[in-house]
């Protein structure tokens, strides 16, 4: 933010030049004004970003299943293979009655979606896009990501408990016990990284990493730490193989039975943006963020995101379902372990190279 | 196998089969989409198809066999004598000794089995390949096939096409529907 | 009512079926209605749990039922076809083979060569296209979609080469008693051969993509065993049967038509991957089937001869006379007794339904098990509500 408020006065300034003298009213404020009026509208532009990129997720999600399962997926809608499908979607959704189920809690059930947005767009201020384009430079940044990211986990139980249903109560119930126990190995596989670079800042982390040294070449326990990292984020998710709470052919639609119309949009927001916000993490720790082989930008940035992306689509369409005790044991008794081997390894690895170079410190083996 | 080794060939074969999934996909996402963009596109229909029902009625000698063969009765014929006078022939050279004032078909009851055509003797009554007669009304699915009231209706001409099945020798090759991939 | 039949047994009341069960703990009485999403029909099941365990599943049937052997009591045989066609919808044509048998056996009639030839052709082809209809939906109530797709593409084939046939696409009628339907040209011959060709390598695709999947043997094995003993005590055929160990097959055990003729192996259960008889034995001998309905296929097609169709008897009146005659549909044993009293219209037909008798068995097999399970033992036993209900 410290480089977004100068770069805007800048802007305007040269606006001011350019087209009306006018916008010169605006630095005339005072600087916190200013400062306030510049984080609205940068919120803005944050907000119309990531409601626009859950609709493009949802329709590439549908081409690329329908590309896996030898169909076409939506080709009407908007003329060129129907890329308006998801907005036409969405126009439908608000236009259902608001159903609000006869002895539900009321203000909880109306709360509860809103929980789950607000966890996985409040976790997009620390995603280092490039050089500058970050909205809050964080020293505690992936800290923040982890902490913002289980709020999630009670609009969940909200939504579970509100809507005065046996089967949304279940459902719920596996939910929140499949986060909370997922979000070990998310945290524990992504603390290498953090020794490292030897900070939690993001930025910090990608500015560690450069050109094609990424961090998952590190160490050679650093692609066990991002196969465990993406493992983990994908039951985060609620996602195939992991998305029993969801699951149509059991539960009906476990925590989101009750919801309809824009309510139920937001959970489905929800996870799509919790899916960008999952790779973009793993793209700034493991794969080096917004550095490329050539044209450092955030460009290259959104390409590792979107593969992530990709990546966690296909596994979806390919993957049965895991029933809930499978699912935590997974968990417990081989990401955990995985993920406390990764530690030490990594670190044990960092210190025996460290040793051997006579103090230099390298955070990679094949040199600095 | 000790636990331990189960373990660490539950680990392998979880990461394996997945992969070895993915491949399958993978290259299941190459091959072409078999979906045909309905109704921009239409799929051919073979030859002998079993959809709409069509009777010829100058052909219908009046001899109930097809209301006798229909297993759900949607059939509904009556006839009455033509006066000795009247000399009617099918198109095949058969003196006609009935009229058949109402032959209807209820195709909201028809199961489409094709019996009633098998025992056509001047095979009159054939299932032709129209499947896209969808109405608003139900009733509208009682289909009248005594040409007067059709022809006054002006839904059919009053010169009939021939929609019987030609015969054998006739028939020209067909192309078969492309069998591989 | 003719004299010379066996007098049936005086109806008797029904005793009260126990409803009301005493709730111990924290006991949860689950409906899984007849609307959902996996239960192949309109099944309903009344789950008495404990947790996630299920304690007692009791499967209501009938929401199905559309009083078939009644109907067939008012219709002459040759009509009949048509109904038994919409008892197992996905096996249409072994269900019109088995009722055609019977009648045959009853009248002591043959078809010809050929039709004999075409009729394997046409029960093998809807084996296969009924198994695959079984392997999609199971791999979607375990939740992966794609096999599902796959499995239609391959089954869009068929019913390609059934509509070409017959003129129907699910439902064919497309045998006689006497015969079939129609001849099929050499070019939709050929057709069959080019299908067969195309989809013999596409079950190695599903092996790995879904049976050897880690997570699919996780969510099957182990789960629902099913005995011999317990099998054989049911009255469980088919599949169900041969997934517990059981090398049991009408067509090589009690030979109809012409399959004596040919060349092919009974797949059963070993329990390769968990226990003899679980889900994923029952699972793996339909994909196992579908590659001996393929070498079937293969040799009928290289040895059916050329000639004509039999003439059919003008109006079919077997004599005076019960029997009771049984083929391998795709989901077990499908038994027609037929009782005539030598008019046009049969006096009695009862349908032995293989998917009556699984789903008897289906109490047994839910007892203990998880609720996710219950949906794994239900895809399983591979169940078409048509032919439950009848």
């Amino acid at each position: 933010m410290d480089r977004i408020v100068p770069a805007a006065r800048d802007l305007i300034a040269w606006l001011a030049e350019q087209l009306w003298s006018g916008f010169g009213v605006l630095l005339k404020m005072p600087d916190e004004l200013f400062a306030l009026l510049v984080m609205v509208v940068v919120g803005s532009l944050m907000l119309v970003f990531l409601s626009l990129l859950p609709l493009f997720f949802v329709w590439l999600e549908r081409k690329l299943s329908a590309r896996i399962q030898s169909r076409l997926g939506p080709m009407e809608v908007g003329g060129f293979h129907g890329w308006l499908q998801t907005v036409a979607d969405t126009v439908k959704l608000l236009l259902k009655e608001d159903l609000i189920p006869a002895g539900a809690d009321a203000r909880l059930f109306k709360l509860a979606p809103m929980l789950a947005v607000m966890a996985s767009l409040a976790a997009f201020v620390v995603l280092p896009f490039s050089d500058w384009l970050i909205v809050a430079d964080l020293n505690v940044g992936l800290l923040y990501f982890i902490g913002v990211g289980s709020i999630g986990v009670v609009g969940i139980l909200m939504a579970g408990w509100s809507s005065n249903n046996k089967y949304s109560l279940l459902g719920a119930m596996r939910s929140a016990a499949q986060i909370i126990s997922y979000e070990i190995p998310v945290i524990l596989s992504l603390m290498p990284a953090v020794m490292l670079a030897g900070t939690l800042s993001t930025q910090g982390i990608v500015q560690a990493q450069s050109g094609i040294k990424w961090f998952v070449i590190a160490n050679p326990f650093m692609p066990l730490a991002f196969l465990i990292f993406f493992i983990a984020s994908l039951a985060e998710l609620n996602r195939t193989p992991f998305d029993i709470p969801e699951a149509e052919s059991e539960l009906v639609a476990g925590f989101h039975t009750e919801y309809s119309g824009l309510r139920w949009s937001f959970f489905f927001m929800a996870e799509y943006a919790n899916m960008f916000v999952s790779a973009a993490i793993a793209t700034t720790v493991f794969l080096g963020g917004w550095h490329g082989p050539f044209a450092a930008g955030p460009l290259w940035f959104l390409l590792k995101c979107f593969l992530l992306v990709v990546l966690m689509m296909w596994l979806r369409w390919t993957l049965p379902r895991l029933r809930v005790d499978q699912l935590m044991s997974l968990c417990w008794k081989y990401l955990v372990p995985a993920s406390l081997v990764c530690l030490f390894g990594a670190g044990t690895w960092y210190l025996v190279v460290n040793r051997l170079r006579g103090g230099a410190a390298g955070t990679f083996w094949f040199g600095s | 196998m000790s636990p331990l080794r189960r373990y660490f060939r539950n680990l392998w074969d979880g990461l394996y089969t997945v992969l070895v999934g993915m491949k399958v996909t993978w290259k299941n996402s190459l091959l072409k989409p078999i979906t045909v963009q309905y109704p921009r596109e239409r799929m051919e229909i073979p030859e002998g198809s079993r959809n709409q029902l069509y009777c010829n009625i100058d052909d219908c000698t009046g001899c109930l066999a097809c209301e006798r063969a229909c297993p759900v009765a949607c059939i509904w014929i009556t006839t009455s004598r033509r006066p000795a006078e009247e000399e009617v022939y099918t198109s095949t050279g058969v003196r006609l000794k009935l009229a058949v004032p109402k032959f209807d078909i209820d195709m909201s009851l028809c199961c489409y089995c094709n019996l009633c055509t098998e025992v056509c003797p001047t095979e009159c009554l054939v299932m032709t390949a129209d499947h896209e007669f969808a109405v608003y009304d139900r009733g509208d699915l009682i289909y009248r096939f005594d040409r007067p009231w059709q022809v006054q209706k002006g839904i059919l001409p009053p010169a009939l096409p021939d929609y019987r099945p030609k015969p054998k020798a006739e028939q020209p090759k067909t192309e078969p529907a492309p069998a591989a991939g | 009512m003719p004299e010379a039949l066996t007098p049936h047994p005086p109806a008797r009341a029904l005793e009260p079926r126990p409803t009301q069960v005493a709730f111990e703990g924290d006991e949860m009485v689950l409906n899984m209605g007849p609307q959902h999403p996996s239960t192949h029909g309109v099944l309903r099941i009344v789950l008495r749990t404990d947790g996630e365990v299920v304690k007692e599943a009791i499967p209501h049937l009938g929401y199905l039922h559309r009083c078939f052997e009644k109907h067939a009591e008012n219709l002459t045989y040759g009509q009949v076809i048509p109904f038994t066609d919409r008892m197992d919808y996905l096996a249409s044509m072994n269900q019109n083979f088995s009722f055609v048998v019977a009648v045959e056996r009853l009248m002591e009639i043959q078809p010809s060569e050929r039709e004999e030839y075409i009729r394997v052709i046409m029960a093998e082809l809807n084996r296969i296209a009924s198994h695959l209809v079984s392997f999609g939906t199971y791999g979607l109530d375990i939740g992966a979609v794609t096999p599902f797709l796959y499995a239609f593409r391959e089954r869009e084939r068929v019913l390609d080469i059934f509509e070409a046939a017959s003129g129907a696409r699910l439902l064919y009628n497309y045998m006689r008693i006497g015969g079939v339907m129609r001849d099929l040209s050499p070019q939709l011959l050929d057709q069959t051969r080019a299908f067969v060709d195309y989809f013999e390598p596409k079950i190695d695709e599903y092996n790995q993509l879904l049976s050897f999947n880690r997570i699919f043997i996780e969510r099957t094995a182990k789960v629902g065993v099913l005995s011999a003993e317990q099998a054989i005590d049911f009255g469980v055929t088919g599949p169900n049967l041969r997934g517990s160990g059981v090398r049991f097959d009408l067509r090589r055990d009690d030979p109809y038509s012409i399959y004596d003729r040919f060349e092919f192996d009974i797949p059963v259960g070993e329990g390769l991957q968990g226990q003899v008889g679980d889900c994923w034995d029952r699972y793996y001998v339909r994909i196992q089937e579908m590659r001996e309905s393929v070498k079937i296929l293969r040799q009928a097609l290289a040895q059916i001869p050329d000639g004509e169709l039999a003439r059919r008897p003008k109006s079919i009146k077997p004599p005076k006379g019960e029997l009771y005659s049984r083929t391998e549909s795709p989901r077990g044993e499908l038994g027609f007794y037929v009782i005539s009293d030598g008019s046009t219209n049969p006096f009695r037909v009862k349908a032995r339904s293989p998917c009556f008798t699984a789903m008897s068995v289906f109490g047994e097999l839910a007892r203990g098990a998880m609720i996710a399970d219950i949906i794994a033992i239900i895809g399983s036993l591979d169940i078409v509500l048509g032919e439950i209900d009848r």
